[in-house]
C-alpha cells in the first residue's frame, strides 16, 4: 500500500520551507502535498518519492512526522472521472477523511488519494469495479 | 462627618482594650490549636503545651510560621480542631502542586466571618437599602458566599448571580435597579465595554458603589471603574486561609483596607529574613487567626506583599489598614480572580504522554480580561498523522487544566523543541499583561 508522510507544522512562517529544505537535501521527489489547516497548527501530508528516506530524515531534523497508508487511484482526466470513483465509495457507505489529486497527463489520466476508515476495504471494492489501484513502487516510480 | 458603622463598639475600640482582646483571642486559639495534630506536634518543638504559657502578645513571636505547604501535609484533617460533627462547610483551594487545602467552619465561625463581611460593607457605606449583585463565583471559592452572607445580615437585597454571563449581568442590574456590586477589577471593565453591545447605557443602570477584590490592580484601574460607571470603588481584600472576603476593606476615605484587628493579628515580615518590618515597609503579610475555632491558624504567610499605612485614618477606626497588595513573594498567578500556581499547569502537562519535555505558560489580555495561553511541544513518537487526533488532544488538555486550575485555557500545541528548554530554572512563564 502506498504511504504518504503527515508532518506538524507550527502555522508561523518559516516552517514549510524547513520541510522542503530537509526533502531538497535527500533529493526526494514531491509528488504531491496539502496542507491542513488548524488554526495555530497545520499538518502537512507528501506524497513523495521516497516516503520512508523522507520520514526518516523529517524525525532527524525534529519534525514530528508519521507514515499513514493512503489509498491512490489512477482515474481519468476528464469530466466526470473523479465522480465515476466516488460514486463507488458512496455506494458502500465509505466515509473519506481527506483527500487530493494531481494530475499525471493532462487530459489523460490523474491520481486521486485518499484517507478511508476501511482502507482494506476500499481497496477491494475500488479494484473490483476495474480501477487501478497504485502500491507504493508504482506511485513513487511516478 | 457621620460615619456609617457596623459595629462601633469594636471598630473604633481604644487600641489598649483591642491588644486585650487579641491577647485573649491568640490563648483561645492556641487551645484550639493544640487540638489538632498539625500543631500539637509543632507547639511541642516549642515547649508551647498550654494556652496560659501566652501571657503577652509578643509571645506570638516564638511560634513558627505555617505556610501553604503546612496545609497541605495536614490535609484533609490534620488542622481540624472540633469535633466533626460541629464543622458546618468547609471551602477548599487548589494546592500548588495538586494537593488542595482544606479550610472547615463551625457555625461560630461562620457567624464571626459574616461579622466581619458585614462590618466591610457597611464601612464601605453600604446600607440595608442597597440592592447588591454578587458577581463573584459562588461555590469553594469564597468570595462569593462570603459576601453574600455578610450582605444579607447587613439587610441589602441580595442578587446571587454568581460569575460570568455578562448578558445576564447586565440585565439583572437594570430589571432591578441593581445599586453596588461585587466583582474583580478586571470583570468590571469587561462589563463596561459590553454595555454598548448589549444596548444599555449607564443611566438605565442606578449604580453607585463597587466591591472590587481577588486579583492586585492599581489605584490608576480603581480610579478608571469609578470613572467609568461614575460610581466608588472599594478594594477588598481577603484570602480563603483567612475565611475569604472580609479580612480587610476600604472605608469611605478610601485611605487603605482596615484589618479587623479583633479577628486577626497582622505582622509584616521579610520573606528572606523572616523579620518583622517596622510600619510602612514592604513585605509579606503573616496573619493569625483570633476566632476561628475550627481551623485555628497560627502565622499564617499569606504570601501577599504589602505595607502598613500609617497614621489614623479620619474614618476613626482604630483597625490599622494595609496598604493595597503589591504583588506575591511566590510564583502564584492571579488569572481573573482565580490563583494559579505554574506547577498546577506543569503537573497536568505531564501527565499526558502526548505532550513533550517543554511548555510555556502565557498571559494576555485580552480586552480587560485575562487570557490563560498554555504552549506544549507534542511528542514526536506519539504524533499519528492525524489532524483530528491533536484537536482532540488540546480539547483534552484545555478540560484536564480547567478541572485543575478553575481557569479555561486556549492550549496551543507546538513542534518538538521549539520552546525554550528547561535548563534549571526555565523561564516557563511569560506575563505580557500591562503592570498594574
Amino acid at each position: 500500500m502506498a504511504e504518504q508522510v503527515s508532518v506538524f507544522i507550527e502555522n508561523k512562517p518559516g516552517r514549510l520551507n524547513a520541510i522542503t529544505d530537509v526533502l531538497r537535501e535527500h533529493r526526494i521527489d514531491i509528488r504531491a502535498m496539502t496542507i491542513a489547516d488548524h488554526r495555530d497548527y497545520g499538518v502537512a501530508k507528501l506524497l513523495v518519492s521516497d516516503p520512508r528516506t523522507a520520514h526518516r530524515a523529517l524525525i532527524e531534523r525534529g519534525f514530528a512526522a508519521a507514515l499513514k497508508p493512503v489509498l491512490a487511484v489512477v482515474i481519468e482526466d476528464r469530466p466526470g472521472g473523479l465522480h465515476e470513483l466516488l460514486e463507488i465509495l458512496a455506494e458502500h457507505q465509505i466515509n473519506v477523511l481527506d483527500a487530493y489529486g494531481f494530475v499525471g497527463e493532462p487530459h489523460r489520466w490523474a491520481v486521486w488519494c485518499m484517507e478511508v476508515v476501511d482502507l482494506a476495504e476500499a481497496v477491494r471494492l475500488v479494484a473490483a469495479r476495474g480501477l487501478r489501484v497504485l502500491d507504493g513502487d508504482e506511485l513513487y516510480r511516478l | 462627618m457621620n460615619v456609617p458603622v457596623w459595629n462601633p463598639a469594636i471598630e473604633f475600640m481604644e487600641r489598649e482594650a483591642l491588644e486585650r482582646v487579641q491577647l485573649a483571642g491568640l490563648r483561645k486559639t492556641v487551645a484550639w490549636a493544640l487540638k489538632t495534630p498539625f500543631y500539637r506536634h509543632r507547639l511541642a518543638g516549642i515547649g508551647l503545651k498550654h494556652p496560659e504559657d501566652i501571657v503577652d502578645l509578643r509571645d506570638l513571636r516564638s511560634i513558627p510560621y505555617t505556610t501553604k505547604d503546612d496545609l497541605r501535609e495536614a490535609y484533609p484533617s490534620g488542622l481540624l480542631a472540633v469535633e466533626p460533627e460541629r464543622t458546618v462547610r468547609l471551602h477548599t483551594s487548589s494546592g500548588t502542586t495538586g494537593t488542595p487545602t482544606v479550610i472547615y467552619h463551625s457555625r461560630q465561625d461562620l457567624d464571626c466571618w459574616t461579622e466581619l463581611v458585614a462590618r466591610c460593607i457597611v464601612a464601605a457605606g453600604a446600607t440595608a437599602h442597597d440592592v447588591f449583585q454578587n458577581m463573584t463565583g459562588y461555590g469553594l471559592f469564597t468570595g462569593g458566599l462570603g459576601l453574600h452572607y455578610g450582605a444579607e445580615r447587613v439587610g441589602m437585597l441580595v442578587i446571587p448571580a454568581s460569575s460570568g454571563n455578562t448578558s445576564r449581568q447586565l440585565q439583572l442590574m437594570k430589571n432591578f435597579r441593581t445599586t453596588v456590586v461585587h466583582a474583580t477589577p478586571s470583570y468590571l471593565l469587561h462589563l463596561h465595554a459590553s454595555l454598548a453591545e448589549e444596548g444599555i447605557s449607564l443611566d438605565q443602570l442606578g449604580l453607585r458603589k463597587a466591591f472590587i477584590g481577588a486579583e492586585p490592580h492599581s489605584e490608576q484601574t480603581r480610579r478608571k471603574i469609578e470613572d467609568l460607571f461614575r460610581i466608588d470603588a472599594y478594594n477588598s481584600y481577603g484570602l480563603s486561609e483567612m475565611n475569604g472576603p472580609g479580612v480587610a476593606f476600604e472605608c469611605v476615605h478610601k485611605t487603605g483596607l482596615h484589618l479587623w484587628e479583633d479577628a486577626f493579628i497582622l505582622e509584616i515580615i521579610d520573606p528572606r529574613t523572616l523579620q518583622s518590618l517596622p510600619e510602612g515597609e514592604t513585605g509579606e503579610i503573616v496573619m493569625t487567626t483570633l476566632q476561628r475555632q475550627a481551623t485555628p491558624l497560627l502565622r499564617y504567610r499569606t504570601r501577599d506583599l504589602s505595607h502598613l499605612v500609617g497614621g489614623n485614618c479620619p474614618c476613626g477606626r482604630t483597625h490599622r489598614r494595609l496598604a493595597r497588595i503589591k504583588g506575591r513573594s511566590d510564583d502564584m498567578l492571579i488569572v481573573n480572580g482565580v490563583n494559579v500556581f505554574p506547577s498546577q499547569i506543569e503537573d497536568v502537562l505531564m501527565k499526558v504522554p502526548e505532550v513533550g519535555t517543554n511548555y510555556l505558560i502565557q498571559l494576555e489580555k485580552r480586552g480587560s480580561l485575562d487570557r490563560l495561553v498554555v504552549k506544549a511541544e507534542i511528542c514526536a513518537k506519539l504524533f499519528t498523522g492525524d489532524p483530528r487526533t491533536l484537536d482532540d488532544l488540546c480539547e483534552r488538555i484545555g478540560e484536564l487544566l480547567r478541572s485543575a486550575v478553575l481557569v479555561k485555557p486556549t492550549v496551543e500545541l507546538h513542534e518538538p523543541g521549539s520552546l525554550p528548554v528547561s535548563e534549571g530554572k526555565a523561564k516557563r512563564v511569560v506575563d505580557l499583561r500591562p503592570a498594574f
